[in-house]
């Protein structure tokens, strides 16, 4: 079958500023139809912000967007959806109580159809698409790959012919992640023109055709996929050669440090988010967590952090149970958490303080007198910013005014500091690119080398098997599994993941 | 592809911008300031007066005699030492709007000994009646707290209501208990007797040390202590605090308690030093000015003083200007308005920039 490759989008020398900072500088992109376009950069090299331009949330300051040829002023989402671009957030976009159906007619202009002539519809564009669903059944009780494709059919019922998809699998299995993939090709075969901005390069090599790459608000180069490998990309990504593999020591006289014992826990809600779980961490190892989000790695973190009363069980720290005690006690023993929710600023620091208030977070108490002393806390972070590249024009702004991964390094870099004995870190890459991940693999390591246990909660499988010992399974709330890091596959995982007990 | 209609890209739009220079942010307030000089000014024109004439006399009627500086200094004393009240709370980020309340309480509590122990010695009942109404305001300010605290009540609506609670309070002692019985017509509480009466310093009673006292040393203890660090992480994010190993709840309710217990110590140097007496007018919205003063400094307790000041002159200056140009008192309040509309909207430029359409769309 012959066609004439047509073109989507063309972006020419887009350029988007926020007050001194540019965030896009002359961008230079190209999508056409029936192609999938990954869209690949550091954090902060510009990809939301171009993405959201595209998509009519932001205006260019400089440069033309043309959609199928013709420049076009996308002055609102609304624009965006007449010229045929729909966009799928990272975070969903649903009314929960809502079925399917109703969600993805729900703010078209359209008169509302009969329930029958609507699901018939729906069907009919599931059908086109290769998409299943079941257009009556509420959104709340749909599990995340299938909200993620109610998502999808919203723009397309509303005639998207491009669509734009921004990190659609950082919640998803693996398992899902193929499905969604086959989803895209068939998009593609149908005509769609596809752009997707995704962190992890075996995602990239799998789906896109071509690649355009940003670095620093720049438009670098755009290659052939088919012509590139993982360490070309990371090379273009961040301007130099950069190691892919993952060191892994090995662990030195691993003792037991911390044993869950029958750990059951209930949400607010009364529903089981911990059952029965049992597993222990040694000190000098990682161990690694891998579960769907919501298995309950979060409760498992604010039980040991103290946060969470559990209903169940024991937590034995040094044969001491440490269920029970508050914050401020679990904090003096040496267990030391460094999560990061969904929001990365939600816990752990301060989003409107500095560096230096931020560093004295958890240590502030020490010392005599009613006065806080900043003058150690202010060098702590001085040597942090030193140590570990943390870009920030000082140690006094705002921690939230930091990149992702400059915010990352602060919450972690401070938890070293302290000199735990157990650090449980949770998406300490969430959002991460490359370079910054690595950093953060190494600062990780350089802990287990020094003997500390470190609890590892991570979604990517690939980094939980380079760089973890054992990977402890959850799925709803119980352990489906503990895996030897170096002898298990990602399907095994996987597998676990979704509730299969799994001989290993 | 036939042509899509698009929506054309609104005229102005509103962007939240980076955070300004700070000597821009100062020059853009200041731009304020004379803006809402020159539109009071064209206010003042349409009733007939002389705008130069009428801020003159304002300026002047505030400073022109020692007895008028006097008279701007007390003006100011209740707001800032209320401003700065509320202004622990808010640091916190509980919307303690009840300052008017706690302010009547710490009066009621400090008038009981001003009433009923007059004959202590001078130092001794004073320090008694400033304890005295620290507590009164304290624990008034303690009950929306602890419901907060308890059952996740709404703080602004109930420390709102404590104040007609706390006011209908001074009537009933008024009417009842407290009544002087040798007033004859209507009912008030008794003239204190001299003893009560707050030392003078440079004629004016020494609420005015108190204030400035209570600004450094709120300051100190935002800034500097321990306590203060926790009430910041507390306001910035409870899950933070509480993962940080900081009791919440005790910084709330301790935090509070100072909040109202200020408050109340304000409400005594209105009873001692300015009233020698009870009566429902003790507090008469000082409370209420107060959150607009602490929200216009930004919560800092130098600026707060200063703002006080100023507020000061605006209020004896147009005492004055009633009485010697005959401008009605509403007239006045008028001219306030306008003059703190103007720097309230300034903050909004402070924030946000407007962008204009550029021709052609997107080029």
């Amino acid at each position: 079958m012959e066609q004439t490759v047509q073109t989507a989008i063309r972006c020419r020398g887009i350029t988007k500023r926020f007050g001194e900072v540019v965030a896009n500088d002359g961008i230079e992109l190209e999508v056409r139809y029936g192609e999938v376009l990954a869209l690949l950069g550091e954090n902060g090299s510009g990809k939301t912000t171009l993405m959201n331009m595209i998509s009519g949330i932001y205006h260019p300051d400089e440069g033309v967007i043309e959609v199928d040829g013709a420049p076009a002023a996308i002055g609102s989402p609304a624009d965006a959806q007449a010229l045929g671009i729909g966009m799928i957030h990272q975070h969903f976009k649903l009314v929960e109580p809502f079925s399917a159906m109703d969600n993805i007619v729900l703010g078209t202009k359209e008169k509302r159809l009969p329930a029958k002539a609507l699901r018939r519809k729906v069907l009919e564009l599931c059908e086109t698409y290769g998409l299943t669903i079941e257009p009556e059944k509420p959104v709340r009780e749909m599990s995340v790959s299938e909200k993620q494709t109610v998502e999808i059919l919203k723009v397309l019922y509303r005639g998207a012919r491009i669509l734009i998809l921004d990190e659609p699998t950082a919640v998803l299995t693996p398992q899902e992640t193929d499905k969604l993939f086959a989803i895209l090709r068939q998009m593609r075969a149908k005509g769609c023109a596809i752009i997707i901005i995704t962190h992890k390069l075996n995602e990239v090599l799998a789906i896109s055709d071509r690649v355009t790459i940003l670095r620093r608000g720049r438009s670098v180069d755009t290659v052939e996929t088919a012509g590139v490998d993982a360490a070309r990309l990371t090379e273009l990504m961040v301007g130099r050669k950069v190691s892919l593999s993952i060191r892994r020591p090995e662990p030195k006289d691993p003792q037991t440090i911390l044993k869950v014992v029958d750990l059951g826990v209930t949400r607010p809600d009364g529903s089981a988010a911990l059952t029965d779980v049992n597993f222990t961490i040694r000190t000098g190892e990682i161990l690694g967590v891998a579960g769907v989000a919501g298995s309950g790695q979060k409760e498992l973190c604010e039980v040991l952090a103290g946060l969470l009363p559990a209903q169940k069980g024991a937590a034995l720290y040094h044969k001491e149970n440490i269920l029970g005690k508050s914050p401020a006690e679990i904090i003096n023993l040496g267990i030391s958490m460094s999560f990061v929710p969904e929001d990365r600023l939600g816990m752990g620091l301060v989003a409107g303080m500095g560096m230096t208030d931020n560093m004295l977070l958890k240590s502030y108490r020490e010392g005599k007198g009613p006065f806080v002393d900043r003058a150690p806390a202010r060098a702590l972070a001085e040597s942090l910013i030193k140590e570990l590249n943390i870009v920030t024009p000082g140690t006094e702004t705002p921690v939230r005014m930091l990149s992702g991964g400059n915010v990352q390094k602060v919450l972690l870099g401070r938890e070293i500091e302290s000199g735990p004995n157990l650090l449980i870190t949770a998406y300490p890459v969430r959002g991460l690119d490359i370079n910054s991940s690595y950093v953060i693999y190494d600062l990780l390591n350089q802990q287990k080398e020094k003997g500390v246990a470190v609890v590892f909660i991570g979604e990517d499988l690939d980094v939980l098997l380079e760089l973890c010992d054992r990977i402890l399974v959850l799925c709803h709330g119980r352990v489906t599994g503990v895996a030897d890091a170096r002898t298990a596959t990602k399907e095994q995982i996987g597998r676990m993941m979704t509730g299969e007990e799994v001989d290993l | 592809m036939s042509q899509t209609k698009l929506h054309s890209e609104p005229l102005l739009r509103v962007v939240k911008r980076a955070e300004r220079p700070a000597g821009q942010a100062a020059a853009l307030r200041a731009v304020a300031v004379v803006l809402s000089i020159v539109a009071g000014g064209v206010f003042l024109l349409a009733l007939g007066q002389n705008p130069l004439a009428v801020y003159g006399t304002m300026l002047s009627g505030a400073f022109r005699s020692a007895m008028a500086i006097q008279g701007t200094v007390r003006y100011a004393i209740p707001l800032c030492i209320s401003a700065l009240a509320v202004t622990l709370a808010f640091k916190m980020k509980f919307w303690n709007i009840g300052g008017e309340g706690q302010l009547i309480m710490g009066a009621v509590f400090a008038s009981y000994f001003a009433l009923y122990h007059a004959n202590l010695p001078h130092v001794v009942l004073l320090v008694i009646m400033a304890l005295a109404g620290a507590l009164g305001g304290g624990l008034w300010a303690l009950i929306p707290a602890v419901c907060k605290v308890r059952w996740g009540t709404n703080e602004t609506l109930f420390t709102l209501m404590l104040n007609y609670i706390a006011l209908y309070i001074v009537q009933y002692l008024r009417d009842g208990p407290w009544r002087d019985p040798e007033s004859a017509g209507f009912s008030k509480v008794a003239r204190f007797d001299k003893n009560v009466a707050l030392d003078k310093l440079f004629g004016v009673h020494i609420g005015w040390v108190i204030a400035l006292v209570l600004t450094v040393v709120i300051w100190v203890y935002l800034r500097r202590t321990k306590q203060g660090y926790e009430i910041a992480v507390v306001g910035e994010s409870q899950d933070t605090a509480r993962y940080a190993g900081i009791p919440v709840r005790r910084v709330v309710l301790r935090t509070m308690f100072l909040s109202g217990a200020v408050a109340g110590l304000c409400g005594m140097v209105q009873v001692a030093g300015q009233d020698m007496t009870l009566s429902i007018g003790v507090a008469g919205g000082v409370g209420f000015t107060a959150i607009i003063v602490a929200w216009l400094c930004q919560l800092h307790p130098g600026m707060i003083a200063l703002v006080s000041l100023c507020f000061g002159v605006m209020e004896k200056g147009s005492g004055v200007v009633q009485s010697d140009l005959g401008l009605s008192a509403d007239c006045a309040d008028v001219l306030q308005g306008v003059i703190l509309f103007f720097i309230l909207a300034s903050e909004f430029f402070v924030r946000y920039a407007f962008v204009a359409r550029k021709k052609g769309g997107a080029r």
